[in-house]
Protein backbone atom coordinates (compact mmCIF):
# COMPACT_ATOMS: atom_id res chain seq x y z
CA UNK A 1 0.00 0.00 0.00
CA UNK A 2 1.00 3.31 -0.52
CA UNK A 3 -0.47 6.65 0.44
CA UNK A 4 0.94 10.02 -0.45
CA UNK A 5 -0.58 13.20 1.01
CA UNK A 6 -0.02 16.88 -0.41
CA UNK A 7 3.25 16.42 -1.09
CA UNK A 8 5.79 19.07 -2.50
CA UNK A 9 9.05 19.68 -3.11
CA UNK A 10 11.51 22.18 -4.34
CA UNK A 11 15.12 22.31 -4.66
CA UNK A 12 15.70 25.21 -2.23
CA UNK A 13 13.64 27.21 -0.20
CA UNK A 14 13.72 30.36 -3.22
CA UNK A 15 13.34 28.00 -5.76
CA UNK A 16 9.91 26.96 -7.50
CA UNK A 17 8.11 24.09 -6.28
CA UNK A 18 8.79 20.96 -8.62
CA UNK A 19 5.49 19.97 -7.57
CA UNK A 20 3.25 20.88 -4.68
CA UNK A 21 -0.06 19.37 -3.06
CA UNK A 22 0.42 16.01 -5.14
CA UNK A 23 -1.71 12.87 -3.62
CA UNK A 24 -1.95 9.63 -4.32
CA UNK A 25 -3.03 6.01 -2.81
CA UNK A 26 -2.57 2.63 -4.27
CA UNK A 27 -3.81 -0.48 -2.06
CA UNK A 28 -1.62 -3.51 -1.91
CA UNK A 29 -1.25 -5.65 -5.55
CA UNK A 30 -2.35 -2.18 -7.69
CA UNK A 31 0.06 -1.00 -10.10
CA UNK A 32 -0.05 2.88 -10.26
CA UNK A 33 1.42 4.81 -13.34
CA UNK A 34 2.86 8.30 -13.52
CA UNK A 35 2.59 10.30 -16.67
CA UNK A 36 4.12 13.66 -17.30
CA UNK A 37 5.94 15.62 -20.23
CA UNK A 38 10.15 15.59 -19.81
CA UNK A 39 11.43 17.40 -17.10
CA UNK A 40 8.24 18.14 -15.13
CA UNK A 41 9.37 16.43 -12.07
CA UNK A 42 8.00 12.73 -12.52
CA UNK A 43 11.57 11.39 -11.41
CA UNK A 44 11.60 13.86 -8.61
CA UNK A 45 8.57 12.73 -7.49
CA UNK A 46 9.52 9.27 -7.13
CA UNK A 47 12.68 10.10 -4.91
CA UNK A 48 10.98 12.61 -2.55
CA UNK A 49 8.26 9.80 -2.09
CA UNK A 50 10.79 7.15 -1.22
CA UNK A 51 12.76 10.01 0.57
CA UNK A 52 15.93 9.38 -1.66
CA UNK A 53 15.19 13.72 -1.20
CA UNK A 54 13.29 15.20 1.75
CA UNK A 55 10.27 17.01 0.47
CA UNK A 56 9.59 20.16 1.82
CA UNK A 57 5.50 19.12 2.13
CA UNK A 58 3.31 16.57 2.72
CA UNK A 59 3.58 12.70 4.13
CA UNK A 60 4.19 9.41 2.87
CA UNK A 61 2.72 6.15 3.91
CA UNK A 62 4.59 2.52 2.72
CA UNK A 63 2.73 -0.10 4.21
CA UNK A 64 5.60 -2.59 3.89
CA UNK A 65 9.28 -1.91 2.58
CA UNK A 66 9.53 -0.20 -0.96
CA UNK A 67 12.44 -0.86 -3.93
CA UNK A 68 13.43 1.39 -6.25
CA UNK A 69 14.80 0.48 -10.00
CA UNK A 70 16.40 3.57 -11.19
CA UNK A 71 16.45 4.26 -14.52
CA UNK A 72 20.15 2.74 -15.00
CA UNK A 73 22.90 2.23 -13.07
CA UNK A 74 26.13 3.69 -13.77
CA UNK A 75 28.79 2.10 -12.38
CA UNK A 76 31.97 2.32 -12.80
CA UNK A 77 32.89 -0.99 -11.77
CA UNK A 78 31.24 -3.89 -14.06
CA UNK A 79 29.95 -6.19 -11.55
CA UNK A 80 28.77 -9.50 -12.13
CA UNK A 81 24.56 -9.72 -13.01
CA UNK A 82 24.50 -12.39 -9.44
CA UNK A 83 26.98 -9.80 -7.52
CA UNK A 84 24.74 -7.11 -8.32
CA UNK A 85 20.91 -8.62 -8.08
CA UNK A 86 22.19 -9.95 -4.23
CA UNK A 87 23.06 -6.25 -3.82
CA UNK A 88 18.95 -6.09 -3.13
CA UNK A 89 19.93 -7.68 0.03
CA UNK A 90 22.12 -5.35 1.33
CA UNK A 91 19.28 -3.75 3.76
CA UNK A 92 19.30 -6.65 5.55
CA UNK A 93 23.31 -7.00 6.32
CA UNK A 94 25.18 -5.42 9.25
CA UNK A 95 28.16 -2.93 8.22
CA UNK A 96 30.76 -6.07 8.47
CA UNK A 97 28.51 -8.61 6.53
CA UNK A 98 28.80 -9.99 3.06
CA UNK A 99 26.29 -12.29 1.36
CA UNK A 100 25.05 -15.58 2.81
CA UNK A 101 24.23 -18.19 1.01
CA UNK A 102 20.21 -17.83 1.99
CA UNK A 103 21.09 -14.15 0.32
CA UNK A 104 22.21 -16.11 -3.22
CA UNK A 105 19.23 -17.96 -3.22
CA UNK A 106 17.03 -15.03 -2.91
CA UNK A 107 19.26 -13.38 -5.28
CA UNK A 108 19.15 -16.27 -7.73
CA UNK A 109 15.04 -16.67 -7.09
CA UNK A 110 14.87 -13.05 -8.30
CA UNK A 111 16.34 -13.73 -11.63
CA UNK A 112 14.19 -16.57 -12.01
CA UNK A 113 11.25 -14.38 -11.78
CA UNK A 114 12.50 -11.50 -14.09
CA UNK A 115 13.75 -14.50 -16.29
CA UNK A 116 17.44 -13.63 -16.21
CA UNK A 117 19.35 -16.88 -14.54
CA UNK A 118 21.36 -17.13 -17.73
CA UNK A 119 22.65 -13.66 -17.39
CA UNK A 120 24.11 -14.45 -13.71
CA UNK A 121 27.46 -14.80 -14.69
CA UNK A 122 27.79 -11.83 -16.96
CA UNK A 123 28.91 -8.47 -16.72
CA UNK A 124 26.96 -5.65 -16.68
CA UNK A 125 28.62 -3.68 -19.41
CA UNK A 126 28.04 -6.92 -21.69
CA UNK A 127 24.14 -6.70 -21.33
CA UNK A 128 21.58 -4.57 -23.48
CA UNK A 129 19.51 -1.65 -22.02
CA UNK A 130 16.82 -4.61 -21.77
CA UNK A 131 18.54 -6.98 -20.24
CA UNK A 132 19.94 -4.04 -17.99
CA UNK A 133 16.33 -3.14 -16.62
CA UNK A 134 15.50 -6.33 -15.55
CA UNK A 135 19.02 -7.33 -13.65
CA UNK A 136 17.46 -4.06 -11.76
CA UNK A 137 14.11 -5.21 -11.30
CA UNK A 138 15.62 -8.57 -10.15
CA UNK A 139 17.41 -6.40 -7.40
CA UNK A 140 14.80 -4.86 -6.47
CA UNK A 141 12.81 -8.06 -6.13
CA UNK A 142 15.64 -9.24 -4.32
CA UNK A 143 15.36 -7.06 -1.48
CA UNK A 144 11.71 -9.05 -0.89
CA UNK A 145 10.35 -5.41 -0.99
CA UNK A 146 6.34 -5.25 -1.03
CA UNK A 147 6.08 -1.83 -3.03
CA UNK A 148 8.13 -1.48 -6.09
CA UNK A 149 9.14 1.65 -7.41
CA UNK A 150 10.59 2.22 -11.11
CA UNK A 151 11.33 5.09 -12.83
CA UNK A 152 10.76 4.79 -16.93
CA UNK A 153 11.62 1.02 -17.21
CA UNK A 154 10.77 0.76 -20.35
CA UNK A 155 12.15 4.20 -21.72
CA UNK A 156 14.88 3.05 -24.69
CA UNK A 157 13.16 -0.83 -25.09
CA UNK A 158 12.57 -2.26 -28.03
CA UNK A 159 8.59 -3.37 -28.33
CA UNK A 160 9.61 -6.74 -27.02
CA UNK A 161 11.74 -5.84 -24.00
CA UNK A 162 8.94 -3.70 -23.19
CA UNK A 163 6.56 -6.32 -23.07
CA UNK A 164 8.96 -8.39 -20.99
CA UNK A 165 9.32 -5.90 -18.08
CA UNK A 166 5.43 -4.82 -18.08
CA UNK A 167 4.73 -8.66 -17.73
CA UNK A 168 7.29 -9.11 -15.19
CA UNK A 169 5.72 -5.98 -13.67
CA UNK A 170 2.28 -7.55 -13.96
CA UNK A 171 3.83 -11.08 -12.28
CA UNK A 172 5.02 -8.81 -9.25
CA UNK A 173 1.58 -7.43 -9.05
CA UNK A 174 -0.16 -10.96 -8.90
CA UNK A 175 2.58 -11.72 -6.11
CA UNK A 176 1.10 -8.89 -4.34
CA UNK A 177 3.15 -6.08 -5.05
CA UNK A 178 2.55 -2.86 -5.22
CA UNK A 179 4.06 -1.00 -7.97
CA UNK A 180 4.50 2.41 -9.40
CA UNK A 181 5.87 3.58 -12.35
CA UNK A 182 6.75 6.39 -14.18
CA UNK A 183 6.22 6.18 -18.16
CA UNK A 184 6.04 8.35 -21.49
CA UNK A 185 3.99 5.83 -22.77
CA UNK A 186 0.27 6.28 -21.58
CA UNK A 187 0.09 2.81 -23.16
CA UNK A 188 2.17 1.13 -20.81
CA UNK A 189 -0.02 2.60 -18.36
CA UNK A 190 -3.44 1.83 -20.10
CA UNK A 191 -1.81 -2.00 -20.41
CA UNK A 192 -1.21 -2.80 -16.68
CA UNK A 193 -2.25 0.02 -15.03
CA UNK A 194 -4.89 0.35 -12.69
CA UNK A 195 -4.67 4.13 -11.68
CA UNK A 196 -2.59 6.76 -12.99
CA UNK A 197 -1.40 9.95 -12.32
CA UNK A 198 -1.08 12.75 -14.88
CA UNK A 199 1.79 15.61 -13.86
CA UNK A 200 0.46 18.59 -15.49
CA UNK A 201 2.21 21.53 -13.89
CA UNK A 202 3.68 22.20 -10.41
CA UNK A 203 0.39 22.56 -8.68
CA UNK A 204 -1.87 20.05 -10.99
CA UNK A 205 -2.14 16.98 -11.40
CA UNK A 206 -5.10 14.50 -11.89
CA UNK A 207 -5.44 10.88 -9.98
CA UNK A 208 -7.57 8.07 -10.81
CA UNK A 209 -8.67 5.22 -12.44
CA UNK A 210 -7.05 4.33 -15.62
CA UNK A 211 -10.48 4.56 -17.81
CA UNK A 212 -11.27 8.31 -16.25
CA UNK A 213 -8.31 9.75 -16.55
CA UNK A 214 -6.18 8.58 -19.84
CA UNK A 215 -8.43 10.63 -21.95
CA UNK A 216 -8.14 12.10 -25.58
CA UNK A 217 -8.52 15.56 -23.48
CA UNK A 218 -6.56 14.86 -20.41
CA UNK A 219 -3.63 13.66 -22.57
CA UNK A 220 -3.70 16.61 -25.52
CA UNK A 221 -3.80 18.66 -22.22
CA UNK A 222 -0.86 16.85 -21.37
CA UNK A 223 1.67 17.01 -24.21
CA UNK A 224 -0.29 19.94 -25.97
CA UNK A 225 -0.77 17.70 -28.96
CA UNK A 226 -3.72 16.18 -30.47
CA UNK A 227 -4.07 12.36 -29.38
CA UNK A 228 -6.85 9.86 -29.60
CA UNK A 229 -7.28 7.05 -27.92
CA UNK A 230 -8.79 4.54 -30.11
CA UNK A 231 -10.88 1.28 -29.15
CA UNK A 232 -10.09 -2.23 -30.75
CA UNK A 233 -10.63 -5.75 -29.82
CA UNK A 234 -7.77 -8.54 -29.45
CA UNK A 235 -8.53 -12.12 -28.32
CA UNK A 236 -12.17 -10.97 -27.52
CA UNK A 237 -11.20 -8.52 -25.32
CA UNK A 238 -11.43 -4.75 -25.34
CA UNK A 239 -8.27 -2.97 -26.04
CA UNK A 240 -7.75 0.93 -26.44
CA UNK A 241 -4.45 2.51 -28.98
CA UNK A 242 -2.66 5.47 -28.09
CA UNK A 243 -2.18 7.71 -31.17
CA UNK A 244 -0.71 10.94 -31.45
CA UNK A 245 -1.63 13.09 -34.08
CA UNK A 246 2.01 14.36 -34.84
CA UNK A 247 2.05 17.29 -37.01
CA UNK A 248 -0.94 18.86 -34.53
CA UNK A 249 -1.79 21.19 -31.70
CA UNK A 250 -3.92 20.70 -28.92
CA UNK B 1 35.12 -12.49 -18.75
CA UNK B 2 37.31 -12.25 -15.72
CA UNK B 3 40.23 -11.04 -17.64
CA UNK B 4 42.84 -12.63 -20.13
CA UNK B 5 45.25 -12.86 -17.74
CA UNK B 6 43.23 -14.80 -15.08
CA UNK B 7 43.29 -17.92 -17.37
CA UNK B 8 46.99 -17.51 -18.46
CA UNK B 9 47.63 -17.76 -14.48
CA UNK B 10 44.93 -20.54 -13.65
CA UNK B 11 45.21 -23.79 -14.46
CA UNK B 12 44.89 -23.20 -10.74
CA UNK B 13 40.76 -23.90 -11.17
CA UNK B 14 41.39 -25.16 -7.79
CA UNK B 15 38.97 -23.34 -5.55
CA UNK B 16 40.89 -20.25 -3.57
CA UNK B 17 43.97 -20.98 -6.40
CA UNK B 18 44.17 -17.41 -6.92
CA UNK B 19 44.69 -16.46 -3.26
CA UNK B 20 46.97 -19.73 -2.38
CA UNK B 21 49.61 -17.88 -5.33
CA UNK B 22 49.43 -14.28 -3.94
CA UNK B 23 50.11 -15.98 -0.43
CA UNK B 24 52.79 -17.77 -2.46
CA UNK B 25 54.09 -14.91 -4.15
CA UNK B 26 54.21 -12.64 -0.73
CA UNK B 27 56.42 -15.16 1.03
CA UNK B 28 58.93 -15.69 -2.41
CA UNK B 29 59.11 -12.00 -2.90
CA UNK B 30 60.03 -12.01 1.02
CA UNK B 31 62.65 -14.81 1.07
CA UNK B 32 64.06 -13.24 -2.08
CA UNK B 33 64.61 -9.69 -0.53
CA UNK B 34 65.85 -11.12 2.94
CA UNK B 35 68.20 -12.53 0.78
CA UNK B 36 69.24 -10.04 -1.46
CA UNK B 37 71.77 -6.96 -0.66
CA UNK B 38 75.08 -5.32 -0.61
CA UNK B 39 75.46 -8.40 1.62
CA UNK B 40 74.40 -11.68 -0.26
CA UNK B 41 72.89 -14.13 1.83
CA UNK B 42 71.14 -17.80 0.36
CA UNK B 43 67.85 -17.83 0.43
CA UNK B 44 67.89 -21.65 2.20
CA UNK B 45 70.11 -19.50 4.76
CA UNK B 46 67.68 -17.41 5.23
CA UNK B 47 65.05 -19.87 5.48
CA UNK B 48 67.31 -21.32 8.24
CA UNK B 49 67.96 -17.96 10.74
CA UNK B 50 63.74 -17.77 10.21
CA UNK B 51 63.05 -21.21 11.11
CA UNK B 52 65.46 -21.20 14.11
CA UNK B 53 63.86 -18.25 16.15
CA UNK B 54 61.24 -20.85 17.11
CA UNK B 55 62.40 -24.47 16.05
CA UNK B 56 65.88 -25.76 16.62
CA UNK B 57 67.56 -26.55 13.31
CA UNK B 58 71.09 -27.30 12.66
CA UNK B 59 73.30 -23.83 11.72
CA UNK B 60 74.74 -23.51 8.29
CA UNK B 61 74.78 -19.95 8.36
CA UNK B 62 77.52 -17.45 10.07
CA UNK B 63 76.27 -15.11 12.91
CA UNK B 64 76.93 -12.19 10.99
CA UNK B 65 74.54 -13.56 8.12
CA UNK B 66 71.76 -14.14 11.12
CA UNK B 67 72.18 -10.53 11.92
CA UNK B 68 71.72 -8.90 8.75
CA UNK B 69 69.00 -11.26 8.05
CA UNK B 70 67.21 -10.40 11.44
CA UNK B 71 68.25 -7.68 12.53
CA UNK B 72 68.78 -4.91 9.26
CA UNK B 73 66.48 -6.70 6.95
CA UNK B 74 63.31 -8.27 8.46
CA UNK B 75 62.17 -5.42 9.68
CA UNK B 76 63.02 -3.24 6.70
CA UNK B 77 61.34 -6.23 5.08
CA UNK B 78 58.20 -6.62 7.18
CA UNK B 79 57.47 -2.70 7.02
CA UNK B 80 57.81 -2.48 3.27
CA UNK B 81 55.34 -5.32 3.22
CA UNK B 82 52.93 -3.55 6.21
CA UNK B 83 53.53 -0.28 4.01
CA UNK B 84 52.63 -1.83 0.54
CA UNK B 85 49.80 -3.48 2.00
CA UNK B 86 48.05 -0.84 3.62
CA UNK B 87 48.34 1.53 1.21
CA UNK B 88 47.18 -0.73 -1.91
CA UNK B 89 44.20 -1.05 0.61
CA UNK B 90 43.55 2.15 1.36
CA UNK B 91 43.61 2.82 -2.36
CA UNK B 92 40.88 0.49 -3.22
CA UNK B 93 39.02 1.41 -1.10
CA UNK B 94 38.80 4.76 -2.06
CA UNK B 95 38.46 4.08 -5.41
CA UNK B 96 35.12 1.78 -4.52
CA UNK B 97 33.81 4.25 -2.17
CA UNK B 98 34.25 7.13 -4.20
CA UNK B 99 33.36 5.40 -7.26
CA UNK B 100 36.39 6.46 -8.83
CA UNK B 101 39.08 3.98 -10.21
CA UNK B 102 41.51 6.67 -10.49
CA UNK B 103 41.42 8.44 -6.89
CA UNK B 104 44.62 6.61 -4.82
CA UNK B 105 45.04 7.59 -1.09
CA UNK B 106 47.02 11.34 -2.23
CA UNK B 107 43.76 12.43 -3.96
CA UNK B 108 41.62 13.03 -0.34
CA UNK B 109 44.58 14.97 0.81
CA UNK B 110 45.75 12.66 4.11
CA UNK B 111 49.21 11.74 1.66
CA UNK B 112 50.11 15.65 1.67
CA UNK B 113 48.80 16.53 5.48
CA UNK B 114 50.63 13.82 6.74
CA UNK B 115 53.86 15.17 4.38
CA UNK B 116 53.08 18.30 5.69
CA UNK B 117 53.27 17.29 9.48
CA UNK B 118 56.23 14.97 8.96
CA UNK B 119 58.07 17.69 7.48
CA UNK B 120 57.14 20.21 10.07
CA UNK B 121 58.33 17.96 12.79
CA UNK B 122 61.82 17.09 11.25
CA UNK B 123 62.00 20.79 10.57
CA UNK B 124 61.69 21.64 14.43
CA UNK B 125 64.32 18.32 14.24
CA UNK B 126 62.04 17.09 16.71
CA UNK B 127 62.37 12.94 17.14
CA UNK B 128 61.33 9.81 15.12
CA UNK B 129 58.41 9.54 17.32
CA UNK B 130 57.22 13.02 17.16
CA UNK B 131 57.50 12.76 13.06
CA UNK B 132 55.27 9.95 13.03
CA UNK B 133 52.69 11.19 15.57
CA UNK B 134 53.00 14.20 13.72
CA UNK B 135 52.57 13.06 10.08
CA UNK B 136 49.15 11.17 11.86
CA UNK B 137 47.62 13.55 12.97
CA UNK B 138 48.29 16.25 9.84
CA UNK B 139 47.31 13.87 7.79
CA UNK B 140 43.90 13.07 9.84
CA UNK B 141 43.60 16.66 9.59
CA UNK B 142 44.05 17.53 6.49
CA UNK B 143 40.99 14.90 5.79
CA UNK B 144 38.92 16.15 7.91
CA UNK B 145 39.39 19.43 6.15
CA UNK B 146 38.86 17.96 2.86
CA UNK B 147 35.61 16.62 4.23
CA UNK B 148 34.56 19.11 6.06
CA UNK B 149 34.82 21.28 2.70
CA UNK B 150 32.97 18.82 0.34
CA UNK B 151 29.89 18.47 2.79
CA UNK B 152 26.68 20.54 2.18
CA UNK B 153 23.96 20.11 4.00
CA UNK B 154 25.17 17.43 5.16
CA UNK B 155 25.99 15.48 2.05
CA UNK B 156 29.27 15.09 0.63
CA UNK B 157 29.28 13.88 -3.04
CA UNK B 158 32.29 11.77 -4.26
CA UNK B 159 33.57 14.54 -6.30
CA UNK B 160 33.61 17.41 -4.65
CA UNK B 161 35.18 15.08 -2.00
CA UNK B 162 37.93 14.45 -4.68
CA UNK B 163 38.24 18.01 -6.05
CA UNK B 164 38.27 19.30 -2.17
CA UNK B 165 41.12 16.86 -1.76
CA UNK B 166 43.38 18.30 -4.46
CA UNK B 167 42.74 21.39 -3.08
CA UNK B 168 44.06 20.56 0.19
CA UNK B 169 46.78 18.70 -1.18
CA UNK B 170 47.78 21.27 -3.16
CA UNK B 171 48.13 24.01 -0.30
CA UNK B 172 49.55 21.47 2.17
CA UNK B 173 52.06 20.86 -0.34
CA UNK B 174 52.80 24.60 -0.59
CA UNK B 175 53.35 24.28 2.90
CA UNK B 176 55.86 21.77 2.58
CA UNK B 177 57.44 23.73 -0.06
CA UNK B 178 58.23 26.97 2.30
CA UNK B 179 59.31 24.75 5.10
CA UNK B 180 61.92 23.01 2.72
CA UNK B 181 62.71 26.44 1.85
CA UNK B 182 62.92 27.90 5.02
CA UNK B 183 65.14 24.53 6.51
CA UNK B 184 69.04 24.57 7.25
CA UNK B 185 70.62 23.36 4.22
CA UNK B 186 73.39 21.80 6.28
CA UNK B 187 70.89 19.83 8.71
CA UNK B 188 67.41 19.83 8.55
CA UNK B 189 67.22 20.46 4.58
CA UNK B 190 68.58 17.09 3.57
CA UNK B 191 66.71 15.15 6.18
CA UNK B 192 63.49 16.42 4.53
CA UNK B 193 64.29 16.02 1.06
CA UNK B 194 65.32 12.29 1.86
CA UNK B 195 62.25 11.64 4.15
CA UNK B 196 59.70 13.38 1.73
CA UNK B 197 61.05 10.67 -1.36
CA UNK B 198 60.03 7.83 0.96
CA UNK B 199 62.28 5.19 2.02
CA UNK B 200 62.74 2.33 4.42
CA UNK B 201 66.03 2.91 5.41
CA UNK B 202 65.94 3.80 9.09
CA UNK B 203 63.38 1.39 10.28
CA UNK B 204 63.32 -0.27 13.29
CA UNK B 205 60.58 -3.06 15.02
CA UNK B 206 59.19 -0.13 16.48
CA UNK B 207 57.86 1.19 13.65
CA UNK B 208 56.60 -2.28 12.57
CA UNK B 209 54.15 -2.43 15.41
CA UNK B 210 52.93 1.20 14.72
CA UNK B 211 51.88 -0.21 10.74
CA UNK B 212 51.07 -3.42 11.80
CA UNK B 213 48.90 -2.40 14.63
CA UNK B 214 47.20 0.36 12.54
CA UNK B 215 46.87 -2.40 9.73
CA UNK B 216 45.07 -4.77 11.94
CA UNK B 217 42.83 -1.80 13.64
CA UNK B 218 41.70 -0.13 10.65
CA UNK B 219 42.88 -2.93 7.24
CA UNK B 220 40.84 -5.73 9.30
CA UNK B 221 37.22 -3.60 9.62
CA UNK B 222 37.67 -2.06 5.88
CA UNK B 223 38.35 -5.40 4.57
CA UNK B 224 34.96 -6.53 6.57
CA UNK B 225 33.13 -3.75 4.86
CA UNK B 226 33.80 -5.06 1.66
CA UNK B 227 30.26 -5.30 0.64
CA UNK B 228 29.27 -1.98 2.30
CA UNK B 229 31.52 -0.92 -0.17
CA UNK B 230 30.34 -2.49 -3.34
CA UNK B 231 27.22 -1.09 -3.03
CA UNK B 232 28.71 2.36 -2.39
CA UNK B 233 30.21 1.98 -5.39
CA UNK B 234 26.60 1.99 -7.32
CA UNK B 235 26.44 5.99 -6.44
CA UNK B 236 24.66 7.50 -3.55
CA UNK B 237 21.33 7.15 -4.55
CA UNK B 238 21.43 4.23 -5.51
CA UNK B 239 23.14 2.88 -2.23
CA UNK B 240 20.82 4.66 -0.11
CA UNK B 241 17.79 3.20 -2.14
CA UNK B 242 19.30 -0.27 -1.06
CA UNK B 243 19.25 0.72 2.48
CA UNK B 244 22.84 2.35 2.93
CA UNK B 245 23.52 4.82 5.45
CA UNK B 246 25.68 6.12 2.79
CA UNK B 247 27.12 9.22 4.33
CA UNK B 248 28.50 7.23 7.57
CA UNK B 249 29.56 4.56 5.64
CA UNK B 250 31.65 6.60 3.82
CA UNK B 251 32.70 8.67 6.63
CA UNK B 252 33.67 5.43 8.06
CA UNK B 253 35.55 4.54 4.71
CA UNK B 254 37.58 7.34 4.49
CA UNK B 255 38.81 7.73 8.66
CA UNK B 256 40.00 4.02 7.79
CA UNK B 257 41.89 5.10 5.26
CA UNK B 258 43.30 8.11 6.54
CA UNK B 259 44.86 5.80 9.21
CA UNK B 260 46.19 3.15 7.12
CA UNK B 261 48.21 6.09 4.58
CA UNK B 262 48.70 8.35 7.98
CA UNK B 263 50.23 5.49 9.61
CA UNK B 264 52.50 4.54 6.14
CA UNK B 265 53.47 8.07 5.16
CA UNK B 266 54.46 8.43 9.08
CA UNK B 267 57.37 5.70 8.63
CA UNK B 268 57.93 5.85 5.32
CA UNK B 269 57.89 9.18 3.96
CA UNK B 270 55.33 9.76 0.81
CA UNK B 271 55.07 6.67 -1.91
CA UNK B 272 52.74 7.22 -3.97
CA UNK B 273 51.55 5.47 -6.95
CA UNK B 274 50.57 2.41 -4.65
CA UNK B 275 47.65 2.61 -3.81
CA UNK B 276 46.59 3.97 -7.25
CA UNK B 277 48.14 1.09 -9.24
CA UNK B 278 48.03 -1.80 -7.23
CA UNK B 279 44.38 -2.07 -7.25
CA UNK B 280 43.95 -1.86 -10.85
CA UNK B 281 45.46 -5.10 -10.91
CA UNK B 282 44.15 -7.02 -8.93
CA UNK B 283 40.79 -5.47 -10.68
CA UNK B 284 42.64 -7.40 -13.54
CA UNK B 285 43.06 -10.60 -12.04
CA UNK B 286 39.59 -10.92 -10.17
CA UNK B 287 37.37 -8.81 -11.48
CA UNK B 288 35.78 -5.53 -10.27
CA UNK B 289 33.85 -7.27 -6.90
CA UNK B 290 35.59 -5.51 -3.67
CA UNK B 291 35.40 -8.66 -1.70
CA UNK B 292 38.37 -9.92 -4.03
CA UNK B 293 39.93 -6.80 -4.85
CA UNK B 294 40.11 -5.38 -1.48
CA UNK B 295 42.07 -8.27 0.32
CA UNK B 296 44.39 -8.98 -3.15
CA UNK B 297 45.68 -5.60 -3.19
CA UNK B 298 46.70 -6.24 0.12
CA UNK B 299 48.89 -9.01 -0.69
CA UNK B 300 49.74 -7.49 -3.98
CA UNK B 301 50.84 -4.12 -2.45
CA UNK B 302 52.80 -6.15 -0.22
CA UNK B 303 54.95 -8.09 -2.77
CA UNK B 304 55.48 -5.24 -4.93
CA UNK B 305 55.76 -2.98 -1.82
CA UNK B 306 59.09 -5.17 -1.03
CA UNK B 307 60.01 -5.74 -4.47
CA UNK B 308 60.63 -1.69 -5.12
CA UNK B 309 62.10 -1.46 -1.78
CA UNK B 310 64.28 -4.07 -2.94
CA UNK B 311 65.66 -2.61 -5.86
CA UNK B 312 65.71 0.32 -4.19
CA UNK B 313 68.44 -0.80 -2.00
CA UNK B 314 70.25 -2.74 -4.47
CA UNK B 315 70.24 -1.52 -7.74
CA UNK B 316 73.41 0.98 -6.80
CA UNK B 317 75.24 1.37 -4.29
CA UNK B 318 73.45 3.97 -3.06
CA UNK B 319 69.85 4.03 -1.73
CA UNK B 320 67.06 4.82 -4.39
CA UNK B 321 64.59 6.94 -2.97
CA UNK B 322 61.24 4.71 -2.63
CA UNK B 323 58.97 7.45 -3.95
CA UNK B 324 61.21 8.07 -7.22
CA UNK B 325 60.91 4.22 -7.87
CA UNK B 326 57.10 3.74 -7.26
CA UNK B 327 56.39 6.90 -9.89
CA UNK B 328 58.97 5.31 -12.26
CA UNK B 329 57.89 1.57 -12.14
CA UNK B 330 54.04 2.65 -11.42
CA UNK B 331 53.41 5.15 -14.26
CA UNK B 332 54.23 2.93 -17.19
CA UNK B 333 52.17 -0.50 -15.44
CA UNK B 334 49.46 2.37 -14.87
CA UNK B 335 49.53 3.38 -18.34
CA UNK B 336 49.53 -0.36 -19.65
CA UNK B 337 46.99 -1.03 -16.98
CA UNK B 338 44.57 1.20 -18.34
CA UNK B 339 44.62 0.13 -21.39
CA UNK B 340 44.21 -3.38 -20.91
CA UNK B 341 41.32 -3.20 -18.46
CA UNK B 342 39.38 -0.89 -20.87
CA UNK B 343 40.12 -2.85 -23.77
CA UNK B 344 38.55 -5.74 -21.63
CA UNK B 345 35.82 -3.90 -19.99
CA UNK B 346 37.18 -4.19 -16.49
CA UNK B 347 36.80 -0.52 -16.71
CA UNK B 348 34.61 1.58 -18.37
CA UNK B 349 34.15 5.23 -18.44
Amino acid sequence: MIEVTDLGYRHHARSPWVFKHHSLSLKKGEVGAIIGPNGRGKTTLLKALLGLIKPQQGSVTFAGLPAYVPQGTDTSFPYRVRDLVVMGRARTLGLFASPSREDYRLADEAMARVGIEALANRRLTELSGGQRQLVLIARALASQCDILVLDEPTSALDYHNQNRVLAVLEQARNDGVTVLFTTHSPQHALAIADSVLLMFGPDEYRFGPCDEVLTDQQLARLYNIDIRTLPFEHNGQAHRAVVPVFGSMA
Amino acid sequence: MTSQIAPALMPLRVRGGVWWLLGAFLVAVMLVSLSTGNYQVPVNHVVGILVSSWWPVEVTWTPVEARVVELIRLPRVLIAALVGASLALAGAALQGALRNPLVGPQIVGVSSGAALGGVLALFLALGTAAVIGSAFVFGALAMLIAYSMARVSGNSSPLTLVLAGIVVSAFCSALVSLLTYLANPEDSLPTIVYWLMGSFATTSFDKVWVVGGVLLLAGLPLVLMRFRINVLSLGDEEAQSLGIPVERTRWAVLALCTALVAASVSVSGVVDWVGLVIPHFARLLLGPDHRKVLPASMLMGAAYMVIIDTLARSLTSAEIPLGVLTAIVGAPIFAWLLRQSSRRGALHD
